[in-house]
């Protein structure tokens, strides 16, 4: 038996390393304010690990994009990996006035991609509701010092002044991080943007809004391909949007975008220019058993995402995270209840509209564990192997590092335990909306309203 | 537990119901509740915010709620012609009357009267001038001819991006508004007025130019002067406004 087993592990190196509930999370770090009063400028509105895991970006309301750097690793501290410190900030977007709708053009980030690294610089896509920027993130380490022609403030000197010549040089300098806007991408949105993605080719890149996707070249900025258009000739009889699009992260003709019906859509470029016609469609038969007035809103997707190997993807709906193979389109292949409890309350979350939260979802590096964000600070990890699931929160409480978090749970009806917490005693103001996993490690980002939370797991 | 054989799930009932006397309750509240989701939906869709365009995906999920429930509704019988005259008073009640939903079934099966709902069934326009997607707007309004003051809020509307729901949102204002003054400032007694601060301010900044779709709200800030005068002028200023910024470009 024994034998077995250890090929059994062979085949799959993940049962080796341990499944989600082998890793014990720890508080790392938490960034941003520490008061309740919540600044509406500082909600954190998106984050994103760069390819290596170096970079971690967060995007808020206010159009500001905040980038941290992991420290290089202290040998001498082997029980904890480096810290996030800021490396920087500037603002993406600035709100701006469509004059013509009279309405505003909110400056809130929704999405920052990061490009893979080519050279010495960084470069992402960050987005608001209506224009696409790339950005160039370099560091200046030194500078050039000993102008003929000019003082060392700058200052132009007089010509007839200088009687000698030298060749400037250059001298080191603290290092300093610019960020500068490369290209900006405008006009080609007449619906919210919700989402963008760059190609495997690494040289185009989707946006879609609720009605349509067009298709970038990073070079050009006054041209895009609309490669889904789903608007109808008469608005009246608009009963479905895009929710989410992505590209597949090997095939650089493949792309999904899910619909608040609940349901997914593969498309093929090569198939024709504009993508109205899927090659796939994914969509789970509904449960009549659970047939309310609110199965189509519960249903709709809020984020789709492919997993790194790009034989599966991940949707989120109100109450569920879904797994699809690629091949099997007519019910997913997993199914993880995140917040069951709350489909007795949806009545109310209607009322109050926390029913049309848009959670995100995210896998880990090797695709064996997927997260998402709930409420009350809360946060679900369901590893794929196991079938284990944990709760976790992100809470100043727990804030001295390396401490182990201790698992939460919700009672949803009758007795509550110790420690538990009833579902009426939820904070449904707090929401965890954003969450990203390190690429090659075991590191998290976790937003909360206003904070960003970094947790790792314990390194003995 | 829960009654076996009901159609569909009642709303938030997660507490026990015992026996079939509770089972007899809960049908009629199911149509009490049904009632308030639809109401609830429509104020929904109706608050609008002020400066930024409402969020396209929530807009639609309600608008397919609404449907799903007056296709129930009409499949129920529940869904008739009513007296004009008599919308009044009954759609004030409707509209404030939120609360009615998300009560506890324990609430319900103790079998609380709510004021003014005998008379709902009645409530309802069945519009038959309009097409099916557009009934939504109609529950509670009072069957107007279209005058003046519509046609011009269509003509400085024209972007397609707003559609469906701005003209189901003019008809609802433009009902509301044919109102006496006493009954429009009783529906607007729960809003907060500095709703209508900002309004002023801004209007003061954009030199009379109305915000998006909330234009027949701001007439309703001052009802003394809500004459059809004063709104078709400030309509055409902001026509005005428009061809300037169109000629400039």
């Amino acid at each position: 038996m024994a034998s077995h087993f250890h090929a059994f592990q062979l085949f799959f190196p993940s049962l080796r390393a341990g499944g989600g509930n082998d890793i014990q999370w720890c508080f790392s770090q938490v960034k941003g304010a520490v008061d309740d009063d919540v600044a509406e400028a500082d909600i954190i509105s998106t984050v994103e690990f760069n390819h290596s895991g170096e970079l971690l970006a967060t995007g808020d309301k206010g159009g500001r994009v905040v980038i941290f750097q992991q420290e290089q690793e202290n040998k001498t501290q082997s029980h904890s990996r480096g810290e996030y410190n800021v490396y920087s900030t500037f603002q993406s977007h600035e709100p701006e006035f469509d004059y013509l709708k009279s309405l505003e053009i909110e400056e809130k980030i929704n999405k920052i991609r990061w490009l893979p690294q080519k050279n010495a610089a960084q470069f992402l896509l960050s987005t608001n509701d209506k224009t696409i920027k790339l950005w160039k993130i370099s560091e200046r380490d030194k500078r050039p010092e000993g102008y003929n022609l000019k003082e060392e403030d700058g200052r132009y000197r007089d010509p007839t002044t200088v009687t000698t010549l030298r060749v400037p040089v250059f001298r080191p300098m603290d290092l300093m991080v610019e960020a500068s806007p490369r290209r900006i991408f405008a006009n080609a949105h007449t619906y919210h943007i919700n989402s963008i993605s760059i190609n495997s080719d690494y040289e185009t890149y989707l946006s879609a809004d609720d009605l349509r996707i067009n298709l970038w070249h990073l070079e050009i900025t006054d041209r895009s391909f609309n490669i889904v258009d789903i608007k109808p000739a008469n608005m009246e009889e608009l009963t479905e949007v895009i929710t989410a699009a992505e590209f597949h992260p090997n095939s650089c003709n493949t792309f999904v975008y899910s619909s608040s019906k609940g349901t997914i859509r593969l498309c093929d470029m090569r198939a024709s220019a504009l993508c109205d016609r899927h090659s796939k469609l994914f969509e789970e038969p509904e449960d009549p058993s659970n047939r309310s007035f609110f199965s189509e809103i519960i249903s709709s997707i809020s984020d789709v995402k492919f997993s790194h190997s790009g034989r599966y993807m991940m949707t989120r709906d109100y109450l569920s995270v879904k797994i699809w193979d690629l091949n099997m389109e007519n019910r997913p292949v997993e199914t993880y209840q995140v917040h069951e409890y709350l489909r007795s309350k949806l009545c109310s979350l209607y009322e109050n509209d926390c029913i049309f939260d848009k959670f995100e979802c995210c896998w880990n590096g090797s695709d064996s564990i997927v997260m998402t964000g709930s409420y009350n600070n809360f946060f679900r990890m369901f590893d794929r192997n196991t079938k284990r699931d944990i709760t976790l929160e992100a809470s100043r409480e727990n804030n001295k590092p390396r401490t182990v978090l201790k698992p939460r749970k919700v009672c949803a009806s009758g007795k509550r335990k110790k420690d538990e917490i009833s579902v009426d005693s939820l904070d449904f103001n707090k929401k965890i909306l954003h969450t990203a996993w390190h690429p090659k490690e075991n590191i998290i980002a976790v937003a909360t309203t206003n904070n960003l939370y970094i947790f790792q797991d314990k390194m003995n | 537990m829960f009654v076996r054989g009901l159609k569909r799930k009642c709303f938030d009932g997660e507490e026990d119901i015992e026996g079939t006397l509770a089972g007899i309750k809960a049908i009629p509240s199911y149509n009490l509740q049904r009632q308030s989701l639809l109401d609830m939906s429509l104020v929904k869709l109706q608050l609008c915010h002020m400066l930024v365009e409402p969020n396209l995906c929530r807009s639609v999920l309600i608008a397919n709620t609404v449907r799903q429930i007056q296709e129930e509704m009409t499949q129920d019988g529940t869904w008739q012609m009513i007296n004009t005259q008599s919308t009044g008073q009954t759609s004030l009640d409707r509209l404030v009357s939120t609360d009615i939903l998300c009560r506890s079934s324990r609430e319900q099966a103790e079998g609380k009267q709510v004021p003014g709902y005998s008379s709902f069934n009645k409530d309802f326009e069945d519009d038959q001038t309009q097409d099916s997607s557009e009934t939504m707007s109609t529950s509670s309004s009072v069957q107007t001819p279209r005058n003046l003051q519509s046609n011009v809020w269509e003509m400085e509307n024209p972007q397609e991006s707003r559609g469906n729901f701005q003209k189901s949102l003019d008809q609802i204002f433009e009902t509301l508004e044919n109102k006496n003054p006493n009954s429009v400032e009783d529906l607007f007694s729960e809003v907060d007025n500095s709703y209508y601060d900002l309004d002023t301010m801004l209007t003061g900044m954009m030199s009379n130019t109305k915000m998006g779709h909330c234009d027949g709200l701001e007439t309703f800030s001052s009802p003394t002067t809500a004459t059809s005068n004063s709104n078709c002028k400030s309509d055409l200023n902001e026509l005005d406004h428009i061809v300037e910024i169109l000629v400039e470009s």
